[in-house]
């Protein structure tokens, strides 16, 4: 075969999937900034829509609220997932590793929505946790844990720990077990062993985790939205609000285009910093 | 087989497949009647009995919010939809871009309306009707009659009571809650100013500071059934109706200040393809049957506009029909704003809700 067949080949492989990113992603994209260089009910360009975000603090503080949960989510998913991870990948024997994992994933076998709503009902006054605190002395009248920051990062915790785990536990089983012997050969502790070893081998794989669970956690609205209360406003929310009865599209594609922005300065800190195309 | 023997069935069963799905999609508009509706509409029980009555489908889209309404409009092809449910105030938005068909008078109901509602200055425009209301209700102060003082709720200082602090929920729609913030300092929703935006501002902060919640529809029916919140700010026969029968406690008051009445209207869209059955639906839905089955509607209760609505005595009696006319003169439009003063009522909306 020619170089030049070969070479229609290729190109004839990969069209479809530059055509569907450049039909669903760059074309829609570039609507959508082009949307925000407008203002609802004003004509000719201008930045309005981004000056409102950097001087109105509420508008601001949606990307504060939006990094301070989402940093908690990911450091505290990560906290949970490395060790069950490790337990799943170590300890389980692998006839169980099986039915361990698809029990990990059974959280995502429910709707997202149905999740969250199931969240608000145990975190209710007349809630399961409530109720057993209560009962059992520890609490004298239930506190609030629905609608507050707390139960938005309960609700997102607990689906993206199984999402780490995933990710985690697939880097732990690619480690060669020769590396820890090595270890332990050369006078290393099992948490020597650990920490100078296994943590940097799987560092990347971490990363990756907590890039995923950093970009779906900042951009989701559901979550936020039926568990916070509405008592602050993240960014999705804030964006939300721009279309439900206004229908602000041009404000909100701004306030979008900054979101991207924020993934996008992300993604670079993460990639440059461990390598995570290499993962 | 050569590369471009391939390139060009690759693209023919590409074309072909998207041939089949716009036929099956246009043959599917063509039978039915598409609806953008409140989720109220949804219900199967009023919808089958038209269904059945004309032969044909009942195409049903939920959508919340005027503005993601129209932009799902917008994204379509002319003719897709039929009929629209919108709110009263908004029925000239659609006016504004084309979108509305004019509707008879002498073809509807118009004169067994609670002349409350029927609302000209907002389903008028220029003399003729894009919109007709067919369900309305107050945005007010709901409560669980067990757990509050049922005095209070005669007045909308309660809202903002230290003594019910922590067990109050705020409706998340800033319009009506603009309005009873606005009522609560003695003005007068229809009047409302930039001018006036410092002073309810401060009063919606005052109502947050008591609260637990800005909670959206779903979660304001839970927070009150579940005992999350005792007292719902902008909340009414559409919250505490539709469960009345599991929680007889719950209930809702018309205060001294009074309250903020919503009403929603149907459109017929002036490039449906089939007018003459989008009517039949807007005078199925406006007949007293019609009437009755929107008003108990499984997803929120609401008072019917037509006064001859088929309701039973129950049903009328947990709608409070027999007190409408009292409440009906208490009660003040929706604000009603200008793009601009809209946009500031939003901002507001957006601090009070960012504010600890």
């Amino acid at each position: 075969m020619s170089a030049s067949t070969n070479n229609r080949i290729g190109w004839a492989s990969v069209t479809p999937a530059l055509a569907w990113t450049l039909v669903f992603f760059v074309v829609p994209f570039v609507a959508m900034a082009a949307a925000s260089l407008y203002t609802k009910g004003g004509d000719g360009l201008s930045l309005a829509n981004y000056l409102q975000f950097f001087y109105n603090p509420s508008y601001w503080r949606a990307l504060t609220n939006s990094l301070e949960v989402t940093a908690m989510v990911t450091v505290i998913s990560v906290l949970l997932a490395y060790p069950f991870a490790w337990i799943l990948a170590f300890i389980v024997p692998e006839r169980w590793q099986r039915l361990a994992l698809m029990l990990a994933v059974l959280p995502f076998w429910t709707s997202y929505v149905v999740r969250s709503y199931s969240w608000l009902l145990v975190l209710a006054e007349k809630g399961v946790i409530n109720s057993t605190l209560v009962n059992i002395g520890i609490l004298s009248e239930p506190i609030q844990l629905a609608n507050t920051r707390a139960a938005t990062v309960i609700g997102f915790v607990h689906f993206f720990v199984m999402l780490l785990t995933l990710t985690i536990f697939a880097n732990l089983k690619q480690l060669s077990p020769n590396y820890r012997k090595a270890a332990a050969d050369l006078g290393a502790s099992p948490l020597q062993s650990f920490v100078h070893v296994i943590l940097p081998l799987t560092l990347p794989g971490v990363m990756v985790g907590a890039f995923l669970t950093f970009v779906l956690a900042i951009g989701d609205y559901i979550t936020p939205q039926i568990l916070g209360g509405n008592n602050e406003l993240l960014l999705p929310q804030l964006i939300m609000i721009q279309i439900g009865r206004r229908g602000d599209f041009a404000s909100a594609s701004a306030l979008s285009i900054i979101l991207m922005a924020v993934v996008s300065i992300a993604y670079f800190a993460c990639a440059r910093w461990l390598k995570i195309e290499r993962a | 087989m050569t590369v471009r023997k391939f390139t060009r069935r690759l693209a023919g069963a590409s074309l072909a497949a998207f041939a089949v799905l716009g036929l099956s999609y246009g043959s599917a508009n063509a039978a039915d009647l598409n609806a953008l509706v409140w989720c109220d509409h949804s219900d199967p029980n009023l919808l089958k009995p038209f269904e059945d009555a004309n032969g044909i489908k009942v195409n049903v889209k939920e959508f919340e919010g005027t503005g993601a309404g129209i932009a799902i409009v917008e994204q379509s092809q002319p003719g897709d939809w039929d009929v629209m449910v919108i709110d009263s105030i908004d029925v000239r938005r659609g006016v504004e871009r084309g979108l509305f068909e004019v509707l008879a008078d002498d073809q509807l109901p118009i004169a067994d309306l609670f002349p409350e509602v029927v609302m000209d200055q907002h389903t008028k425009i220029d003399g003729k009707r894009y919109g007709i209301t067919e369900k309305f209700g107050y945005n007010t102060i709901g409560f669980n009659k067990a757990k509050v003082d049922v005095k209070d709720m005669d007045s909308l200082a309660a809202l903002t009571d230290p003594k019910y602090k922590g067990r109050v929920a705020i409706y998340d729609y800033y319009l009506p809650v603009i309005g009873m913030a606005a009522m609560a300092i003695g003005k007068k929703t229809a009047e409302l100013t930039e001018a006036d935006l410092p002073a309810i501002k401060e009063q919606l902060m005052k109502m947050k500071a008591n609260a637990k919640a800005v909670t959206d529809v779903v979660a304001s029916q839970t927070a009150l059934a579940t005992g999350e919140a005792d007292i719902l700010v902008g909340g009414g026969e559409w919250v505490t109706a539709g469960i009345a029968k599991e929680n007889p406690d719950l209930d809702f008051s018309i205060p001294k200040e009074g309250a903020v009445l919503w009403s929603q209207s149907l459109a017929m869209f002036k490039d449906s393809k089939n007018k003459d059955m989008a009517l039949k639906f807007i005078q199925y839905i406006m007949s007293p049957e019609g009437q009755a089955r929107l008003a108990t509607s499984s997803c929120y209760w609401g008072m019917p506009a037509n006064s001859k609505a088929a309701l039973n005595d129950e049903q009328k009696k947990i709608l409070r029909f027999a007190e409408q006319p009292d409440f009906l003169k208490r009660a003040q439009g929706y604000p009603a704003p200008s793009e601009d003063l809209d946009k500031k009522m939003q901002d507001v909306w957006t601090e009070m809700i960012q504010a600890q």
